[in-house]
Order: C-alpha cells, then sequence, then structure tokens
C-alpha cells in the first residue's frame, strides 16, 4: 500500500503544492490528532481512573458533604463526555478552574510561571546550541588532535550524568563549598519574573546548557566529520576553494541539517529537564510548579501544566521536522 | 550496496558458537575487552559493589540519630552526619541496592514491552502497526519525567509505579528502534520458509526473529539502563521515591544540601556515586553499542543521518 502510494500522491502533489507544503501540512495534521488524543489520555487518568478524583484530593478528611462539594467543584456530577468538553474548552478561552491547593484560578497560578521557565528554555538552547555547533566543528576539524580526545571524553561523561548532579556540582563550586560568587537558590517568590533578577538564572542555565551542548557537539563533530569527507568537499577542494570557504559554505550548511534536529530534540528534551532544575535552584516555573502539584495533588494544575508541556513537546517535533526538511538541499525535491 | 549487516558480527558469532555460549554473553565479552567498555564496567561494578555488600558491612544503623545535625567528619563518624544527625557512611552504604533494583526492573519491564510492541508492529504490519505506533507517538508527547510524575500523581509515590512508569516510558523509543530492524528481518529468506511451511505468527516472532534482534536489544539495553538510574535517582531526589526515614542517595542530596558549608560530604559522596555509576554504565553501553554496531557514533546519531538520505521507499 504504502509503495503503490508514493508515485500517484507525488505526482498530485507536484501539481497542486509543493511536496514541503504537502510534508508540513500531514505532520501538523498528525501533531493536531496526536494532541486531541494527548488530551484524552491526561484528562482520562486525571479525572477517571483511579477511582473517585474527589477522595484522592481530600484523602483522610473525606466525609460526604466535603466530598460532594469537590465532586461539583471538578465537575464530577456531570457525565464523562460532558466533564471533557468542559476542560477542553476551558484551555482554549483560559476558564482552567481553580486550584485545589489554595483556590486561586490555574491561569493566574501558571501563567507568570510559564513565562518564566519560557525564559529559561530559550536562553539555555540558544546559548547551548551556539556552544555545542562551534565546539563540534572544532572537534571535526581537528579529528583525533587532544582537543577532539578531550571534549569527546567529557561529552560522554557528562550525557551520562542526571541533571540534579551537575547543579549540586555547580552549587558546590560556585555558591556553597568552594567558591561563594553566585546564589544557591533563587528567592524569587511565585508569581514574580525571572529577569526582575537575572544573576538568579544564571545557574539553572548554566547546568542546563552544560547538560544539553554534549548532544549538539557530538552530532555536530559526527556530521561534519561526515562532509568533510564527502565527495563534494573533496570536488570542490580539486578546484582549488580555499579552506575556510570549504569549511563555511561546503561543509558547514550540509553538517547543519542533522544538527538543528538535535537542537531541537534538546528543545524537547529542555521541556522535562526543567523540573528538576527548577526544584534544584526554587525557580518558579512550571517544572517547579508541577512538582508541588503532584505533591498535593491539584489535579487542574497537574493537567493543565502536562498538557501544556505536551503541546509545546509536539510542536516542536513539528518545528524540527520541517526546519530539517527545509535545510536538506536533497529533501526539497518531490520523490 | 552491500548486504544488509549481520546482526551480531561475525567474529563475535562465531566466538559464541566454537565456546558454545549464548550470543549476548559473546557481546557483553566482546565490549569488555575494549578499553572503554573495561573502564565503564569497572566504575559501575564498584558503585554495584558498594550499594550490595555496604548493608552488610555498615557499621551504623542508618537511621538512628547518633549526633548533632551536619557535623564535620570526625573518627567516629568518618563522613560526618546528616541534618539530622545520623552517620552519614552507613546510610551511603545502605542508599544504594533499592536504585540498583528499581532501575534495573525498570529496564527489562521497557525493554521486554519495547521488544514485544516493536516486533508485532513491524511483523504484522497494517492496523496492529499503526495502532502500536500511535500509541507510541502519544507517549512521546510527553518528557519521561513528566509522564512518570503524571502517573505517580495519581495513585501516589509507590515504588512499584514508579518502576512501571520509568519502564513504560522507555517503551516507545525501544519499540521504533526493534520495529525497524524488525522489519529488515522479517524480509529474510528463513523467515519466509518458515512462515510457508505454516509456522504460527506467535512462534515467528519468538523463535525465528527474536533471536536476531540480540545486538539491538542489547544496546538499548545499556543505553535504557542509564537512563532509569536517572529518572530514578532524579525523582528520588524530588521526594518521589522511597519515603523520608529510608537512606536513598537521591533523597539523601536532597534533604543535606542545605547543610553543604557544614558537611558537605553528605552530599557530595552520594551525588559522586551516581555519577561513577551512571558515567560507568553509560560508557559501557557505548562500547556495546561500538562493538555491536560497527560506527563511531550513538545509535540515537546514526538514526538520524541514516534518516537524512535518501531511501528506496517509504
Amino acid at each position: 500500500m504504502t509503495t503503490a502510494s508514493v508515485p500517484a500522491g507525488s505526482a498530485a502533489s507536484g501539481r497542486d503544492a509543493h511536496p514541503i507544503v504537502d510534508l508540513v501540512g500531514r505532520r501538523v495534521a498528525i501533531g493536531i490528532v496526536t494532541l486531541f488524543v494527548v488530551s484524552a489520555v491526561v484528562f482520562v487518568a486525571t479525572q477517571v481512573l483511579p477511582g473517585n478524583a474527589a477522595f484522592a484530593v481530600l484523602g483522610r478528611g473525606a466525609n460526604p458533604a466535603r466530598l460532594h462539594a469537590t465532586e461539583r467543584q471538578l465537575h464530577l456530577d456531570r457525565g464523562l463526555l460532558e466533564q471533557y468538553w468542559i476542560w477542553l474548552s476551558g484551555l482554549f478561552t483560559g476558564k482552567l478552574g481553580t486550584s485545589l491547593a489554595n483556590g486561586e484560578p490555574v491561569w493566574a497560578l501558571v501563567k507568570p510561571r510559564l513565562i518564566n521557565s519560557a525564559v529559561l528554555v530559550f536562553v539555555t538552547g540558544v546559548i547551548g546550541a551556539v556552544i555545542g555547533v562551534v565546539l563540534g566543528a572544532v572537534a571535526a576539524l581537528r579529528k583525533d588532535s587532544w582537543f577532539d580526545h578531550i571534549t569527546s571524553v567529557a561529552a560522554l561523561a557528562i550525557t551520562s550524568l542526571p541533571e540534579f548532579v551537575v547543579a549540586i556540582a555547580l552549587i558546590i563550586l560556585l555558591s556553597t563549598v568552594v567558591l561563594h560568587v553566585l546564589p544557591a537558590v533563587s528567592l524569587l517568590p511565585p508569581g514574580t519574573y525571572a529577569w526582575s533578577q537575572p544573576e538568579l538564572l544564571i545557574l539553572p542555565v548554566a547546568t542546563l546548557v552544560i547538560v544539553i551542548v554534549p548532544y549538539i557537539f557530538r552530532m555536530m563533530r559526527a556530521a561534519m566529520i561526515e562532509a568533510l569527507e564527502s565527495d563534494y568537499v573533496e570536488m570542490a577542494r580539486l578546484k582549488g576553494v580555499p579552506d575556510w570557504r570549504l569549511v563555511l559554505f561546503h561543509a558547514l550548511p550540509n553538517a547543519m541539517a542533522p544538527t538543528i534536529q538535535v537542537i531541537g530534540l534538546n528543545f524537547l528534551y529542555l521541556a522535562g529537564g526543567v523540573v528538576v532544575i527548577e526544584f534544584v535552584f526554587n525557580f518558579p516555573g512550571i517544572g517547579q510548579g508541577l512538582v508541588f502539584a503532584v505533591d498535593n495533588r491539584d489535579i487542574p494544575v497537574i493537567q493543565f501544566i502536562v498538557v501544556v508541556l505536551a503541546a509545546f513537546y509536539v510542536f516542536m517535533n513539528i518545528v524540527t521536522d520541517v526546519v530539517a526538511l527545509l535545510v536538506t538541499p536533497r529533501r526539497r525535491i518531490a520523490r | 550496496m552491500a548486504a544488509a549487516a549481520p546482526s551480531v558480527p561475525p567474529a563475535a558469532s562465531a566466538r559464541a558458537r566454537r565456546a558454545g555460549r549464548h550470543p549476548w554473553l559473546s557481546v557483553v565479552w566482546a565490549a569488555m575487552r575494549t578499553p572503554r567498555g573495561a573502564a565503564g564496567l569497572a566504575l559501575a561494578s564498584l558503585v554495584v559493589l558498594i550499594a550490595v555488600v555496604g548493608p552488610w558491612v555498615a557499621a551504623k544503623p542508618p537511621d538512628a540519630l547518633l549526633t548533632i545535625p551536619y557535623a564535620k567528619p570526625s573518627g567516629q563518624f568518618p563522613l560526618g552526619s546528616d541534618f539530622l544527625g545520623r552517620d552519614v557512611l552507613s546510610r551511603v552504604l545502605n542508599g544504594g541496592w533499592a536504585l540498583l533494583l528499581m532501575a534495573a526492573a525498570a529496564t527489562a519491564f521497557g525493554i521486554a514491552v519495547g521488544a514485544a510492541a516493536g516486533i508485532s508492529a513491524a511483523y504484522l504490519r497494517g492496523r496492529p502497526d499503526s495502532f502500536i505506533m500511535r500509541t507510541v507517538d502519544v507517549i512521546l508527547a510527553f518528557p519521561q519525567l513528566v509522564f512518570a510524575l503524571l502517573l505517580l500523581s495519581l495513585l501516589g509515590p509507590k515504588l512499584w509505579l514508579i518502576v512501571l512508569a520509568v519502564g513504560l516510558t522507555h517503551a516507545p523509543a525501544v519499540g521504533r528502534v526493534i520495529r525497524s530492524a524488525t522489519l529488515d528481518i522479517s524480509e529474510r529468506d528463513y523467515v519466509k520458509v518458515v512462515e510457508l511451511q505454516g509456522m504460527r505468527p506467535v512462534k515467528v516472532m519468538s523463535s525465528e526473529i527474536l533471536p536476531n534482534l540480540i545486538s539491538p536489544l542489547m544496546v538499548e539495553a545499556g543505553l535504557r539502563l542509564t537512563y532509569s538510574i536517572v529518572i530514578i535517582t532524579g525523582l528520588a531526589f524530588l521526594g518521589f521515591g522511597q519515603a523520608p526515614p529510608a537512606a536513598n542517595w537521591g533523597l539523601m542530596i536532597n534533604e543535606n544540601r542545605s547543610g553543604l558549608p557544614l558537611n558537605p560530604w553528605a552530599v557530595i559522596v552520594p551525588a559522586a556515586l551516581i555519577a561513577l555509576l551512571t558515567i560507568g554504565t553509560n560508557t559501557f553501553a557505548d562500547a556495546i553499542a561500538r562493538v555491536t554496531i560497527g560506527v563511531e557514533r550513538r545509535p540515537e546519531e546514526a538514526v538520524l543521518l541514516d534518516d537524512l538520505t535518501p531511501r528506496q521507499s517509504q
């Protein structure tokens, strides 16, 4: 079925739309379907599965009156589909209910956290990408030099470590035992924004940069070595193209394609990585919010944060695929 | 292009046949003989030894309050005391075995589910394939730790649930790798022959396809073991693991980090043990990948590079 549909499909799309538009459209459609399923899974899991969510929330403090009130608050007195609809439409209108832990509206509670985490992920992703690409390219150009060996071993070691161990190592080195140059935990109260005290971003960003750089570095190194050994670079070299042009305009663009995918995957990783790092540094983002919410069984907050993270995940997957398509010349041609 | 690469390197499988050993042992053996593999295995074994023998050699009970909080190291307390005045050394010696057991169980569970899903998807094709792969897409839409936290938020931080949750988050990635390996194997002649002889699909999958997936399974097992340790110690650090009086390396780091200026050893030692363990397992996994796949790069990188080279059919 798949082999048969390829010629027909590409012939049709060749006339109607550019193959990339076609592929991107399909990718986005799959992404949206996945998101709907994800939202349903999160909803069913948190609302329905464990017997009675209201009971789970109240725990030992449950009595019939309180149980009834909590059931109404969670819309548990309605039908399942209706419950899902109320929740799903709330995702778009911002009416997400109130936190079970402190009664505040979920959106007001999560919004500043969302922005703080976005700042953390964005700053980390950009700095990590630049450092990883530069180190990877240099290691590939000096393959088998001491620089290459040391960076490769360091990369293998760092990719093995849990994030919180890296964070603890930085705290020991920079803010408690060895030196005292940076604050060990941020004292930003929840609801304030990260940029009000930028120095509190330094350690969380540094930790996450250290964690993601090795992946980007290794991909860049591998792809760059492959590009430098390729026929087209050899051809250009034989034609007398100067070395710097060879690296910057022949090898680098081709090595960037798989590397951009890895950079995208690292943004994905960061969506999960912020959970532990925000907890370590007491950084008021959604990761810390999720840990608190899980601790308190604050179901509306858990539901919202998990769906936001999943949406970011699906979205970044699509972006990564599309960018990889755009930067790979041979993929632009219809097959 | 050359014929499809054999799943176990010829030298290794030949040696296995001669020695009459199981092929997966020969993969481990070959990896152990590389410098990388030997170093990795030595590091990991050291930590495993401490975790396993520790409870028997610990001089003091791990949860007895013996001295002032955050006491500096002394003759009586070689690593000082923790935030409640308990002996750090005894807690370190007791705090590893549960983590190791859980990580091993989660890895085994993840590999088993992933392999079953991947083989079935690739061999049965059609609807089972799309159903399994869409399920994989959904699970992959969550960061691993977030998926585990979601499950834990439902039923509370039970240890078996952590093992289940972490294993389940491994399954999709394992499933994808095994699926593509199976697609290749199920086209081979020896599979076609037994199919024509009327062998049942379950039997074909278990006795013809599975034995040929040893190398990708070994590589995955190595990788996932490291990730299991990372996630399970991370969960313990966040407070979702063994409950507080228990000695647990991840929990110890969190409990004692506010006392870093007073007695840093209560944090440094468990953190260093976790670091040595994951560096060891990951380095050994890397050696296994190099021995079985025979490339200078990690499987996930190889997949990405292959993905960008044109293929005949999709």
